[in-house]
């Protein structure tokens, strides 16, 4: 299949930036998106121009680096699906696509489609840990957690901190990410030492990133690779309240 | 305040919070508003009496209107509130895109999500006349305090359709404003299960449809000559 490509080209951060149109020529619709970007970068390198900047390392879903803005929907089209794992046959011969880095204030471009996502170990610095030491995997048995927060811990544990939730939210925030953390933590034995600290220091760094507030609008959830629920913000909100109206021990 | 107190309100998860319950409180409000207007399905007289009712609310132990006046007070704080924190949240949202995107898929999130802010901004400027016309009766034909019923068939009159269009709308408006905003305050304050979601979803809806439908019962009542 043949398509054209209109993508964010930005020398640096100083760089005002443009879309850039470029054609691709015989694209397999077995390949990922991404290797539809290298024969798109080979190409370019052969004829002695810049390559395409975009962020990659596993390609199999789990490390959350890449992070495309494919035609305004974080992720491209399909749902639960990382930029890594979309396959060209989801799009037609003869398509137009946008490629955009991910826009947020606290995800300052560094170079065409790569943004500097340091905003989220802020936030993970902030509380994103647990201080027992917890050796070797225990027992199962050794320390009961009821199934639901099992279940929930780790659904919210998938969280791969691409930021995608970032980029799709209205608002720019990035509370779907700080409450799988806190959800994640918050609900096993584990956690729950700094459970009170947890969530009011990392909405603070959050808030401090420059991320806006959330909505409740649900544009995160939609795109997440993962498929974090929005009700993981429900949890913590829920324990920002009480953390808030509670005193330190 | 102290510091902690500041460090929930500074945050844009106490911001939410302080909207949340603001915007509970108006609505408990809203739905004794509408329950009242109900009344004048019952009789002029009976309308006029509930409307002098309010006055005598809390007396002797309170003398007369100073319960409308608590009532009044609490309202605005609420509402001072409420769009405190709304604007600043709004004005954090700009700043956190400064670069907006070329191509945007049209957001998912529900209509009455995507307008909360507008909706607001149209709730706002019809309260404002609100208040003018069937409170102060400034900009009510009649005007006339002593007799609420007389001011409202005038208002609502077919030759007014303006006015009843304009009171439509905005309580329209106000019903897509309810629907996220009830069931986004829930989730503000703690709802967070799967199940309970879908409950807090329908109940916002519910509060939409009946307060809407409360509302809009009176000035269709008055158009349509069913209240003369
Ligand atoms: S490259 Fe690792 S998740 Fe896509």
């Amino acid at each position: 299949m043949n398509l054209t490509l209109r993508i964010w080209r930005q020398t640096g951060p100083a760089d005002k930036g443009r879309m850039v149109k470029y054609r691709v020529e015989d694209v397999s619709p077995d390949m990922s998106f991404l290797e539809m970007l290298d024969m798109l970068n080979e190409r370019l390198t052969l004829d002695g121009d810049e390559p395409v900047a975009f962020d990659h390392d596993c390609r199999e879903g789990i490390c959350g680096m890449c992070s495309l803005m494919i035609n305004g929907a974080a992720h491209g089209p399909e749902r639960a699906t990382t930029t890594c794992q979309l396959h060209m046959r989801h799009f037609a011969d003869g398509d137009t696509i946008d490629i955009e880095p991910w826009r947020a204030r606290a995800f300052p471009v560094v170079k065409d489609l790569v943004v500097d996502r340091t905003a989220f170990d802020k936030i993970i610095q902030a509380g994103g840990y647990i201080s027992a030491a917890t050796g070797t995997a225990p027992d199962a048995h050794a320390a009961p957690v009821p199934k639901a927060d099992a279940d929930a811990a780790f659904e919210a544990a998938t969280c791969i901190g691409c930021g995608a939730c970032v980029a799709a939210c209205p608002n720019g925030s990035g509370m779907l990410f700080t409450a799988a953390k806190v959800t994640h933590l918050g609900l096993l034995p584990q956690g729950q030492p700094e459970r009170r600290e947890r969530v009011l220091n990392m909405v603070e760094a959050h808030d401090d990133a420059g991320f806006g507030g959330c909505t409740n609008t649900g544009e995160c959830t939609a795109v997440c690779p993962k498929g974090i629920p929005l009700t993981a913000i429900g949890q913590l909100n829920r324990d920002f309240l009480k953390a808030s109206t509670t005193s330190a021990r | 305040m102290d510091l902690a107190t500041r460090r929930v309100t500074r945050s844009t998860v106490g911001k939410k919070a302080v909207m949340a319950v603001t915007g509970v409180a108006m609505v408990l409000f809203l739905l004794l508003h509408m329950l009242g207007n109900l009344k004048i399905f019952v009789g002029a007289e009976d309308f006029d009496h509930y409307a002098h009712w309010l006055r005598t609310i809390g007396m002797p132990v309170l003398p007369e209107t100073w319960f409308l006046w608590i009532q009044r007070v609490g309202l605005l704080v609420a509402v001072i509130a409420h769009i405190w924190s709304a604007t600043s949240l709004a004005l954090r949202a700009r700043a956190a895109r400064p670069v907006k995107y070329a191509h945007r898929r049209p957001v998912k999130g529900s209509y009455a999500a995507r307008t909360m802010r507008w909706g607001g901004v149209i709730i706002v400027l019809f309260v404002v006349y609100h208040i003018l016309d069937l409170t102060t009766g400034h900009l009510n034909p009649v005007g006339d305090r002593a007799h609420p019923h007389a001011n409202v068939v005038a208002d609502f009159a077919p030759e007014r359709w303006y006015v009843t269009l304009f009171y439509v709308l905005a309580v329209v408006a106000l019903a897509f404003h309810l629907r996220h905003g009830v069931f986004s305050a829930l989730r503000t304050l703690g709802q967070h299960t799967q199940s309970g979601e879908r409950r807090a979803r329908f109940f916002a809806l519910a509060v939409a449809v009946v307060i809407a439908a409360g509302f809009l019962s009176v000035p269709i009542a008055v158009t349509t000559g069913v209240i003369q």
